[in-house]
Parts: C-alpha cells; structure tokens; sequence
C-alpha cells in the first residue's frame, strides 16, 4: 500500500502520550519539585530512610522467590501433563489452569479463609491436636509468598506446556538415537529449546509479583513491599515522598524489564518446523498409574479448594460463624442483598460498565494502533507500539499515582483536567491498565493477516471502511476476543489502582469486598469474590468457544 | 496495433536506494494476454502492483483506454486481481467471495445471485456457493480468486505467479483452463510468471524484465529465435554461451573462430553484426550436430548425456575446455567417446553473437 499521509496516526500517538507518558512525567517531575521550585530534598529524605531502602528490598527478594516457587510448582506440572497420560488427564488439565480466574484480592479473600487463623485448616488442626489458638498466623513474607505461588505456577504450567507442544518429537528422537538418556535429553536438549518459555514465564512472573498489592495489602501486617509503601506514604499526605518511592518502584521494574530481556537473547535456533508433538507415554505399571492418578486428583483438589472455600463462606449469614470448624448455618441472603439491595448492587453496576467501557475502549485504541503501527507502518507507529506495550511493565500502584497527580489539577493548556473524584478517572485508569493486554494481542492478530486480503478488497472495489467492516475485523476475531476477554477479566476485578482512585459512587466490588471484610460480614465478602469468579470463568468460557469458531 | 488499450508510460519506482522498475513501457491491445517473465528480483511483482495501484510510481503513468489512471486509488480502478496465495477471505464462503466485488458495485438481490452463479459457471463450479474456502482443494480456490476477480467485469485483469501454488501435475491443465477462459471473457490480461513455459504457453507477448528493467518484448517465437540481449537467450529456452572472436564480415553474415574452427553466424533479426574482435556466442543446442570424431571441426568428450525423447542432450566438454549442450541422435555416443561438433544442417540458425562485455 502506498505510505498515505494521514494524521490519524500522529493523533493516536498524541492521545498516548497524553494518556501514559505524560501522567508518569509528572510524577518524575513532582519527586524533584515542591513548592518552592526544584529541589532533591524528597530524594534526600527517600535515601536516608532504612525503611524505604527495607520496602524495596522486600519487594525484590519477594518477586524472585515467587519466580523461583512458581517455576518449582508450575514446570512439573507442564511436564506431567504433556509428557504422560493417566486416567483423568484431560479435566485436570483445565482444573490446573483455574486459578488463573481468581482476581488478585478474591484468591487473597480464599487463602484468609481458608489457611488464615480462623480458617478452615486452621480449626481442623485445632480440633485434631486439642489446641486453643492455631498454631500459625497468615501474614508477612510466608503468607504472600503462598499467594504468589498459588497464583502465578500458572504463567510457568501454560508457558512451558505451550513451549512443549511446539517441540517436534524428531527432536527427542534424536537424541535417543544419538545415546542420550532421559536425563541427557532433560538437560541438554529440552530445557534448553524451551529457553524462551521459561524465560517469558519468569518474566511475567516477576513483574506480576513486584506489582502484586492485594496480598501485601491484606498479609503484609508490618511487614512492607513497595506498592504498600507507597499507598501507606500517599495516605498519611507525604505526597512527594510517594512520588519519589513511585519513581524508585518504577525504575526497579525498568531494570528487571532489561536484564530479562537481555538474557532472553534471541536464539533463533530453535524448533521452527511445525514439527509433530511428541506422542504422551502412557503409564504402564499399574501401581505407577494409580499413584499419578491419585496424585493428580489430590492436587487437584488442592488447586480447587480456594474457589470451594469462597462458595462455602459465600452462604454463611452474618454473624453466624464463629468458633466451629464449619459454619453452622447457611443460607442464600447474601446473594439476595447483593441483587436487591441497591446499596450492595452497586459495585456490582459499576465495575460491570466501567470495564465494558475502558475493554471496549483499549480494543477501539488497539485496532487503530493495529492499522497504523502494523497495516500502513506509519512513521508515527513504532512510538505508538513502545506507548501501548508501557503500562506493562509500570506497577499498577504508580500508574494510579500517576493519574491521580495529572488529573486532579485544571490546567487546560498543560492538558490537565480534574478528573479524580469524577465518573470517568477509574474507567480511564483501567483503560491505560488494559491497553498493553490488548494492544499485544491485537498488534499480533494485525501481524499474522495477510495483507494481500485487505488489497484482494481493495481490488474488488471496497473502501477503508467496508474492508475494516467486512474483512480485517472478522479475521482479527480471535485476536480481539482474546484480548477483550483479559482486558475485562483485569479491569472487573481490579483493586490495585481501584483503592487509590475511587469515589464512593464509583467504588468497584474488589472496594466492596474490602469493606464488607472490615465489617467482618465475611459471607457478603465472599459472596462478591464468587461473583467475580464466576464472571471471569464465564467471560474465558464465551471468550474460549468464540475464538474457536472464529 | 491500433490505439492501445492499456499503457504502461516510463513507469519507474525505487525503494531507498534500490530501483525495483526502471523506466518501464509497454502497450497492450485490447484482449491482449502480456507476460512479465523475469528471475527473482526483476521487479515483476512491482510493477503488477504499480498497475493495481497497491504500490505508487515514483515517475511514470498508467493510462487505460486514454484514460490516466495513475493516481486512481486501487478501490477504483476497476483492476481484477488474483493473488499469489489467492488471497480469498477465509470467513466467507465461495458465494460471499464473488459478491464481494459486485456488492461494491452496488449490486443486490436477485441480479447479485445471478451473477454470482455465472462468474462460478464461468470456472466450472456452479453450485459451490456455500462451500467454505478451507473444503476447497488448490485448483479449486485458483478457480474461486479468477471467478470473484471477473465478476465485477475489471477493464483489466492481473494475475500473481498464478500458477505457482499449484502441484506440478495440475499445473499444465489448469494453465490450459486459465488460458480458454481469458479468452472466452476477451479481457485485457497481465501476469507475472517466472516460469518461461508459462509465460509461453499462456501469453501472446512476453516481457523479459532484468532489474526492473525491460530487455524485450515480443511473441515467444521472436524473443527465442532473435534474444535482443545475452541475457534474453540465456534465460529464454536452453543456450550455452562461449567466448569466440569476429573475424570477418561475409555475404552469410559473421565469420566467427570459436577455438580451432570458423563458422558462419547470420544476423539475429535486425540488430547489426558486431564489429571484428571479440564477442560472446550463444549456441543453442539444436544448433550443433555431433558426428563421430573427424578432422579440421571442433573436438570435444562426452561428458554427460540426457535422454530426453525424440533426441539426447549431450554435455561435451571441447578441447578449449568450454561445456556445451548440445542435441544428438539417442544412443549414438556414449559418456566417454571422443566426438565432433559441427553447425547442424538448418546452417547458423540457433547461433546468436553479443558483445563480450555483455552478461
């Protein structure tokens, strides 16, 4: 196509920058500016306090051993389930990827009831062994480390299984042909070949992990990473040491972000054939047999018990569960307030239309980028790509900042406007939130479209508009359903940027959730957490098949 | 060749630094079928897509029936295209992909189903309407991409390498149905090939392109009797070339010493003789004749031998150390046998002089 001279592209990356670059210039701006012009006594004061420098730490040590718990859990389970066939394989399979369809704060809400210190675990071990008091607290390192791992082996088990697949069985037929044992091949043919999975694993879990708020939120008691840090400074109104803490989490991400990337050099020698996936050995011994199928069953359960334990505490009526081992009584109500009682409906309302609206927004954003970065490479698109993929690799908690600094001044010549405390800043905090999960899917879908089809339209006569209509947008369906579906599973379940920008009329269910645990109304709680969990498994369910007939 | 239907101006296109088509002209008649032959790189590709409009001329015009249609955007210049890979819309079904272009015309309704069902009548696959693409085998969605191309009744029809995702032992049949149905239609017809059979079999002219630019133009016939260019004999049909030198100029055209001998070499077509001295002999295989080893002709040893049917290509390697292909009775020499190359008995047919420095 010839390169036409449009402006939309200039205008997309103009509103970009607006959107993501400017908001966090301005946080670097205030961490050297107070009111009396530019000054480094806030860096000064950030530097002196062993207590940032512990946050930080905290923050670092905690994400690589959530990489290294993830990768333990996540890695053999891929193996296990690519590699062998046993009597339930297939249901396991999924059940194993479930935890991936509880938002941050709703597995968090699971683990308090379910191992907390008046958890279920908690009161069966009680009762086995006589004792008064449960013989562990749920809080600190130990405790968000649990919830880190529970959460994340997932980006581990779908990585490494998807880098597995892609292997071509010639490749272990070689290597058995050239004399190497299993563990020979393990070690010097396959872990190596699947470098790049496990690296884009580690990657994501480690960004996740430094993000990760709700479980230091809840756990962390004294214990302090740096996302819990910089909410706690910002609340007791030390505004320009939060900015100065923001720029430091931030810079330390940028810094991970690098030396991962670096080490992920690319290799390109790896399987590029579409090469057949080895065949799964079937277990012969029968003993062997029933101990994996037995293992995978108790792991599986295991894996469910969070989501079991939400449903089971989503029908205990206030008030009612105290010191038994199981609530003693039961009942729908808190499902019915939920619906009926305005008040309580609420959330629901409005985390419902503001992640429709910023999903379908960042979709919007996504397939303009898709045309201008990828279908008519304008000289604006590769800025518009490096824009969309940011927020990415920014923590949530300093994006929230960064809003809430940019859009809670009226400057209309420095395009600042008052929107903190309006309608409109949450769906746009989730928005920038959305735009890298969809951009990336969408920029792919863009990739892999033969062009040729967009001038076969051409061609035949059709315009811009019938071609997007008619031909691009239905080919980029699975794309766009896929990167919808993650942007709204994100976005409704968000509470990391939620807790720093909400106004009472616009407070989100993981907010609602939050309050009605203060309350100690843990059946209301948990009755939302299901609601969001279900949304979520409903919204990967449609998303799933939609692609599929797509 | 009276007013000409589709022209071709001084088209020219660089990218950086790069000249991908370089002062391209050529003029079709109407319902004429021109080839664009050329290796890899020759910009063929280019200027199909100049003349679909995908791609803008950095110098140069495109006029259809008089008409510039140079700054046309593709969306309106009425140009049928059949894609490499077919391009055809894989959500749609074979139906769906021939309304496209007649929907853009504005056709609806019953006159939308109609023509639908001719343009599929008019490849032989009526009744495929609701055929998904992907339950159509390569022939198949060949016959589709032509069909939804001529639905909308193009001026022009442009074909990319039309053939060449097709397995080889459907390929001559489906270049046989390509070429009836072009000219049952009468339409104005470009491709690209790089494939001289095809460009033979289906074009009424063929261009040899070289670095974007044009070396030839002309009927099959004429670009393999009288190649203009070194490079035209080389690529067009079997040739070996080797160095030789111009003695003389005589009433049978040029006297030429190809290492020991001398042969006469008429002119090819128009272009004058080279001047005495130095020059590049192009021999085509059926020019020479093999007989058993004799004096005062050009020696040589069979080095390979090729059976190819009513006669045998012979590789012999002469005594000057050149290889030459060259076409004798099946069976008469033997790898080995020390043999005699003479002019075959059509005298200086088949034997072409160009300047040395000429690649």
């Amino acid at each position: 196509m010839t390169r036409p001279r449009s402006i939309g592209g200039w205008l997309l990356l103009a509103v970009l920058v607006w959107l993501i670059a400017y908001p966090l210039a301005l946080v670097l701006v205030n961490a050297v500016r107070g009111p009396g012009g530019w000054t480094l006594e806030f860096v000064r004061t950030f530097l002196s306090r062993p207590t940032e420098w512990q946050a930080l730490w905290d923050s670092l040590w905690i994400s690589v051993a959530s990489v290294a718990l993830a990768a333990l859990i996540g890695v053999p389970l891929a193996f296990l389930f690519a590699r062998y066939d046993f009597p339930g394989r297939r249901v396991l399979g999924a059940v194993v990827a479930l935890p991936a369809v509880l938002p941050p704060l709703v597995g968090v809400l699971a683990f308090l009831f379910l191992y907390g210190e008046s958890g279920f675990v908690a009161h069966l071990v009680k009762r086995l062994f006589a004792l008064d008091e449960a013989p562990w607290r749920l809080e600190g390192a130990v405790a968000i480390l649990l919830v880190h791992a529970y959460s994340m082996y997932v980006y581990f088990y779908l990585f490494v299984r998807a880098g597995l697949a892609s292997l071509d069985a010639s490749v272990f037929e070689a290597a058995a042909s050239l004399g190497a044992g299993r563990r020979r091949t393990l070690l010097r043919v396959v872990l190596p070949l699947l470098r790049p999975s496990l690296a884009g694993a580690a990657l994501l879990t480690f960004m996740t992990s430094l993000a990760s708020f709700s479980a230091p939120y809840i756990f962390g008691g004294g214990f302090r990473v740096m996302t819990t840090q910089i909410v706690s400074t910002r609340l007791n109104g030390d505004d320009s040491l939060a900015m100065v803490e923001t720029v430091s989490l931030t810079l330390l991400a940028l810094a991970a972000l690098w030396l991962l990337r670096r080490s992920d050099a690319p290799q390109s020698a790896g399987t590029t054939g579409k090469g057949v996936a080895p065949e799964r050995s079937r277990v012969a011994s029968p003993m062997g047999r029933l101990a994996l199928a037995t293992l995978s069953w108790v792991l599986a359960l295991v894996l469910l018990l969070p989501h079991l334990t939400l449903l089971l505490v989503s029908f205990v009526p206030v008030g009612t569960w105290t010191t038994e081992a199981l609530p003693p009584a039961y009942t729908v109500g808190n499902y019915v307030t939920l619906l009926r009682d305005p008040v309580r409906a609420r959330p629901l309302v409005n985390s419902l239309w503001m992640a429709s609206l910023a999903t379908l927004a960042a979709v919007a954003i996504s397939v303009a980028a898709g045309v201008i970065a990828v279908r008519r490479r304008e000289r604006a698109g590769p800025a518009i790509e490096s824009l969309l993929a940011l927020p990415w690799a920014v923590p949530g908690t300093v994006f929230a900042i960064a809003l809430a600094t940019a859009f809670s001044v009226r400057a209309p010549l420095a395009a600042r406007f008052i929107l903190v405390g309006t309608l409109w800043i949450l769906p746009l905090a989730y928005l920038v939130r959305n735009l890298p999960i969809t951009g990336r899917a969408v920029l792919a879908g863009f990739r892999r479209l033969d062009p040729s089809l967009d001038e076969a339209g051409a061609s035949l006569g059709a315009g811009r508009w019938r071609r997007l209509r008619r031909v691009t947008l239905p080919l980029l369906r699975p794309a766009l359903v896929a990167g919808a579906t993650l942007a709204f599973v994100t976005a409704f379940g968000d509470f990391v940027t939620s807790i720093m920008l909400y106004t009472y009329d616009t407070r989100p269910v993981s907010l609602e959730i939050l309050s009605s645990l203060r309350n100690s109304d843990v059946g209301v709680a948990a009755a939302y957490g299901v609601v969001l969990m279900l949304v979520s498994a409903a919204v990967f369910a449609v998303g799933a098949e939609r692609r599929a007939a797509g | 060749m009276s007013a000409p239907f589709l022209v071709l101006d001084n088209l020219t296109r660089r990218f950086g630094v790069t000249t991908a088509v370089d002062h391209l002209s050529l003029a079709l008649a109407r319902g004429e079928i021109l080839a664009l032959l050329g290796p890899s790189g020759s910009g063929k590709t280019t200027a199909l897509r100049l003349l679909a409009g995908f791609e803008a001329p950095d110098a140069g015009r495109v006029l259809v029936e008089g008409e510039d249609v140079t700054g046309t955007a593709p969306v309106a210049r009425r140009f049928g295209m059949v894609f490499q890979h077919y391009a055809l819309f894989p959500h749609l079904d074979v139906g769906q992909n021939v309304a496209f272009g007649l929907e853009s015309l504005g056709i609806r309704g019953a006159e939308l189903a109609s023509r639908v069902a001719a343009a599929l009548a008019l490849v032989d696959l009526s009744g495929y309407e609701r055929r998904r693409i992907s339950q159509l085998s390569g022939g198949q969605q060949q016959r589709v991409a032509l069909a939804r191309a001529l639905a909308p009744e193009p001026r022009v029809l442009l074909l990319d390498e039309p053939l060449s995702n097709l397995d080889p032992a459907l390929r001559e049949r489906t270049r046989g149905e390509i070429r009836d149905l072009i000219h049952r239609t009468g339409i104005t017809t470009v491709f690209v090939t790089h494939e001289q059979d095809e460009a033979f079999d289906l074009g009424d002219r063929v261009a040899v392109l070289r670095t974007g630019r044009l070396e030839q133009v002309g009927t099959p016939e004429a670009l393999y009797a009288e190649p203009a260019t070194a490079f035209v004999g080389r690529f067009v049909g079997r040739s070996t070339t080797v160095p030789a030198e111009v003695i003389g100029i005589g009433p049978r055209g040029a006297r030429v010493r190809v290492e020991q001998v001398e042969w006469d070499v008429p002119p090819t077509g128009s272009r004058p003789l080279p001047a005495p001295g130095a020059a590049r002999l192009l021999i085509r295989p059926e020019a020479l004749w093999l007989v058993p080893s004799a004096p005062d002709t050009l020696a040589g040893t069979v080095e390979t031998r090729r059976f190819t049917g009513a006669t045998s290509a012979y590789g012999v390697r002469t005594s000057g150390g050149a290889l030459l292909e060259v076409y004798g009775v099946p069976g008469a020499f033997a790898v080995g046998d020390r043999v005699s190359i003479v002019p075959s008995r059509r005298a200086g047919g088949g034997l072409h002089l160009f300047p040395p420095d000429e690649a």
